[in-house]
């Protein structure tokens, strides 16, 4: 099953280092990242595999947001689904 | 592989634009409970309705996490309960409402928020189950918490039974005085149709229709608010712009409504049956019907040009949306429910929009008079009146109509009467001061119009 990973936010020092933990940590794979700033705010998308990992997309948005609590980043993990029905024909 | 601006998107719709899912409906025919014995039928109907939705409020709630799309409620339409009142052995009023209690009590236990179906279908006549039935709408409502309650009394085919008419007006002062307490939030919990449709997943219409199967998952999205924010980005364009972005925009809810759908379905392993297309406010601000409408260039929904622009909006919404989904069906159109409608409030409110007008544009969207509050002295024969009014708009024009409004107890022209949660607030509202008593109490049946002779 494949997710996206969205964390918006003001840019600060180990952002991607703390995302990329948790999910290294809980056997996800990154497939693809994309990073911008959009409207002045940090934003990076990344597209991740949990084929390996016994987690659900519910238990990585807790840890995720634990992990990123203190640095004030708004957290989505997603299937990726919802965006490809709703963008691809 | 990642498009950002898609799926960033797809983010602020939720997070800022209120894009959701506003119901899944699950249908579950009670054919199979119908005896002569009232308990019997109670427990059967409990049994049933407990074990068919088990799993229906769990498996809303991961797709919702695991999605990352709001599903605001989930709930259960049931076979039209005269069918059951009907096959019972000399059936009474308090056998009706003791089914009316079993259907709530399940519900409860499932979680869901609301069930409907206490209803009957009487457009060209009435059997002696359908009859009472409709006696003890006013009771099994005041007395019951999440069940709702519908009549359809005209269709297209069938003309418009006026007796029905007139006995509904009554019901739905009765149902006002029962539940004076609460303002008459009992007539909240009740829609007299003409032409209602069996697979709406939409409240307080739900049923599910005679054609229908033994359980189906139905979807009804919303999101007036993207709309609404779409349309700020082609300020001053064409109609012919104006149109093209409500159809893009509505096609992208859709496909979110079709994807839950079928995902419900699958977990469920129950048949999908429609998604509706219904563009349903709530009393948020920025998830407004009426927003939409003041974008396209009214300075206040009510004024001159309100019927043409919701024309439009519901035309488009359709167009978009039947390519998003295999299945289109119950109501799909904008519904204007005044009072869970943040700028319909207002623009009642400020005297914007009268009753006048909203029977108009009930000409030209899904539904009808909807979540109207009218003062406390309004006579049944007023109420049964504007459903006649309404049931023939809806009969002439092949389309559904629906009656639901609030005779509040007490309540005067300019008072404010509070429902909380998705029914909202509604500013009373006048009704003509003359009377309709003669012509509502005439009787008999308003024949079928030639748009019926199809065949």
């Amino acid at each position: 099953m494949k997710a996206v990973v969205t964390v918006v936010g003001n840019d600060k020092k180990g952002i991607i280092a703390k995302v990329s933990g948790v999910l290294f940590e809980n056997n996800i794979n990154i497939l693809d990242i994309s990073q911008t700033i959009m409207q002045t705010m940090f934003t990076m998308i990344m597209l991740v595999d949990f084929e390996d990992s016994k987690e659900s997309v519910q238990s990585i948005t807790k840890k995720l947001d634990e992990a990123a609590g203190e640095m004030g980043l708004s957290i989505h993990v997603q299937r990726e689904e919802i965006f490809s029905s709703m963008h691809k024909l | 592989m990642i498009n950002p601006f898609e799926i960033i998107e797809t983010i602020n719709m939720i997070d800022k634009e209120n894009l959701d899912i506003r119901t899944i409906t699950m249908g579950i025919s009670l054919k199979s409970c119908a005896g002569p014995d009232v308990d019997e039928v109670c427990e059967k109907v409990y049994n049933k309705i407990t074990e068919y939705a088990r799993d229906l409020v769990k498996t809303g709630e991961d797709i919702e996490q695991q999605f990352g799309i709001p599903i605001v409620n989930k709930r259960i339409s049931v076979t039209p309960a005269a069918t059951l009142v009907d096959a019972l052995e000399n059936p009474t009023v308090d056998d009706a409402v003791k089914i009316a209690k079993a259907l709530d009590r399940a519900a409860k236990k499932t979680g869901v928020n609301f069930l409907g179906g206490y209803s009957a279908l009487v457009h060209k006549g009435m059997t002696k189950g359908e009859k009472i039935l409709i006696d003890s709408i006013p009771r099994a409502l005041a007395e019951t918490d999440i069940v709702c309650s519908s009549v359809n009394i005209g269709s297209t085919r069938a003309g418009i039974n006026m007796d029905a008419v007139k006995r509904m007006g009554e019901v739905v002062k009765e149902a006002a005085e029962l539940t004076k307490d609460t303002q008459g939030f009992a007539c909240a919990k009740l829609v007299v149709f003409c032409n209602a449709v069996e697979d709406n997943p939409f409240m307080a219409g739900a049923f599910l229709g005679e054609g229908e199967g033994e359980c189906v998952i139905n979807v009804g999205v919303s999101g007036p608010g993207v709309v609404k924010c779409a349309l700020e980005k082609v300020k001053g364009a064409d109609f012919g712009t104006v149109a093209e972005t409500i159809k893009k925009t509505a096609f992208k809810i859709t496909r979110m409504g079709q994807l839950v759908a079928q995902e419900a379905s699958r977990r469920l392993n129950v048949p999908f049956g429609i998604v509706d297309l219904s563009l349903a406010p709530t009393p948020a601000v920025g998830d407004s019907v009426a927003y939409i409408l003041e974008e396209m260039g009214l300075e206040k929904c009510g004024t001159h040009g309100t019927t043409a622009a919701l024309a439009l909006l519901n035309d488009a919404v359709k167009k978009g949306g039947v390519m998003a989904s295999g299945y289109v069906g119950g109501l799909s159109g904008a519904f204007i429910p005044v009072s869970e409608d943040a700028g319909m409030i207002e623009a009642a409110k400020c005297g914007a929009l009268k009753l006048e007008k909203l029977e108009a544009m009930t000409c030209v969207c899904s539904v009808g008079l909807d979540m109207i509050v009218l003062p406390g002295d309004t006579s049944a024969a007023t109420v049964s009146a504007i459903i006649a009014d309404e049931a023939a708009i809806g009969m002439v024009n092949s389309k559904t109509t629906a009656v639901r409004v609030i005779p509040a107890p007490g309540a005067k022209v300019g008072d404010i009467v509070e429902f909380g949660g998705l029914l909202g607030t509604g500013p009373v509202m006048p009704v003509s001061g003359y009377s309709s008593e003669e012509f509502v109490s005439r009787g008999g049946r308003i024949p079928a119009p030639l748009q019926s002779l199809k065949n």
